[in-house]
């Protein structure tokens, strides 16, 4: 396939639609991700890994205004606002990476749990170096050149999780308890982070990700094998919901009110 | 005037820090992508260190304001590329003399190849890939017993 820039996707609307289907679901993902990250701030386990997950969270947040700037490139709309004023139903993120750290909250009382953080941030750096990948072989070059970009920066997130979860199950007792009922805990969430929702056709059709099968499969394969490493059982994913449709649950609502409390005050202002 | 060579505006762009790392020039740290003249307008495009990083709109404003007080009359545009991968190859060796001088060590090719800043010694364990800034990890030196940041490769 003819390699494309910004301007010839644009004028295919097939393919500029499902690029941004794809675009959305990539950035929002970050996003919630990043905020619910920096929500640990001052809460983390030691202060070394606070301020290392206090940087985990700072990335997000960049690569999630990446692919907003994308999309604003696309003519969705200005990134600032696609990232602080769209209302959860137009949200694309997995529903798995909008459920709060633990009970309570930031402010009140907050009784996070450190292993389910953990774990799921695993499972969405996983998903998310899959995907990025998976555009290696996109025929538009910017996302190719963007999903190069941010592959090397994901992988120090996921050597980060995966150095914590060994130490987890490196001692018996309540550690390997505690990594163990988290990885069912994603599991009862996790069916959604790996769907395309209604995109994937024309994803392979337009060659923007041509293999979403491929990219799936991989991620399957690395989540198995790890777990296996660290002799921890595979779970059962169910879906729950399906945040790829616009699905989600009251956890989104709440942190999105919370985001865009002081964009909402004045979005024209720099900041 | 001549117009001013790509050397030139290396020169004057000498003068721009990331303020994270102010001891090391934005053109030691290879974060100038390409420089761009046609008549009067120049064009300078620069590559993050990594993408998340806070500093870009600042470090755009001072290559603005650096260029347009050297360069009266010309219309400079600077912009942050996104999409061009920067990579850690890119330091300069100058960049990485002036970064051991500040503390920092300077990027091996793996996370392994490291030297302390401090006492050179190579005898250093890593504590965290993560540390004051994203583009930063954390060791300890076993040798002079300091703790050390050292610039993650990429
Ligand atoms: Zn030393």
């Amino acid at each position: 396939m003819v390699p494309w820039s910004i301007e010839e996707l644009k004028r295919e609307s097939g393919a500029r639609a499902a690029a941004g289907e794809l675009l959305f679901q990539l950035a929002d993902d970050d996003f919630i991700m990043g905020y619910r990250d920096q929500e640990w701030l001052g809460l983390a386990p030691h202060i070394e890994e606070d301020v290392a997950f206090g940087s985990i969270g700072q990335e997000e947040i960049g690569h999630a205004a990446l692919y907003y700037r994308l999309l604003e490139e696309l003519g969705f709309g200005r990134a600032d606002d696609l990232a602080s004023l769209r209302p959860a139903e137009e949200r694309r993120n997995a529903v798995l990476l909008e459920q709060p750290n633990g009970t309570g909250d930031y402010l009140d009382n907050p009784h996070f749990d450190w292993a389910w953080t953990i774990v799921r941030h695993y499972c969405h750096d996983l998903w998310e170096i899959a995907r990025l990948e998976g555009l290696r072989g996109s025929r538009v070059t910017p996302m190719r050149e963007a999903a190069e970009k941010i592959l090397g920066e994901k992988r120090y997130h996921r050597a980060h999780q995966e150095l914590w979860m060994r130490t987890m199950a490196s001692r018996n007792g309540e550690s390997r308890e505690r990594l163990a009922s988290a990885v069912a805990h994603v599991g009862e969430w996790a069916g959604d982070l790996t769907e395309w929702g209604p995109a994937r056709k024309d994803l392979i059709e337009w060659g923007i990700l041509p293999d979403p099968d491929g990219v799936k499969a991989q991620f399957r394969h690395q989540l198995e094998a790890f777990l296996t490493v660290l002799d921890v059982s595979v779970p059962t994913i169910r879906m729950p919901f399906n945040g790829r449709e616009g699905q989600h649950t009251k956890a989104l609502t709440k942190a999105l009110e919370h985001l865009s409390e002081v964009y909402r005050l004045d979005p024209l202002a720099q900041w | 005037m001549e117009n001013p060579t790509p050397e030139t505006i290396e020169g004057l762009l000498q003068a721009v820090h990331d303020p994270e790392i102010p001891s090391v020039s934005i053109v030691d740290l290879g974060m100038v992508g390409s420089v761009e003249m046609a008549g009067d307008v120049l064009n300078v495009s620069l590559l993050p260190t990594f993408v998340g990083c806070p500093a870009q709109r600042l470090i755009e404003a001072q290559v603005a304001a650096r260029l347009s007080k050297a360069l009266p009359g010309y219309h400079i545009g600077v912009r942050f590329n996104l999409t061009e991968a920067w990579s850690s190859t890119r330091i300069s060796e100058a960049g990485r003399k002036a970064l051991r001088a500040a503390g920092i060590a300077p990027p091996g090719r793996t996370l392994d190849e490291v030297a302390c800043p401090f006492c050179g010694s190579a005898n250093a364990v890593l504590e965290n890939l993560f540390a004051s800034t994203s583009c930063r990890s954390l060791y300890y030196c076993k040798q002079c017993r300091n703790p050390f940041e050292a610039f993650k490769p990429l």
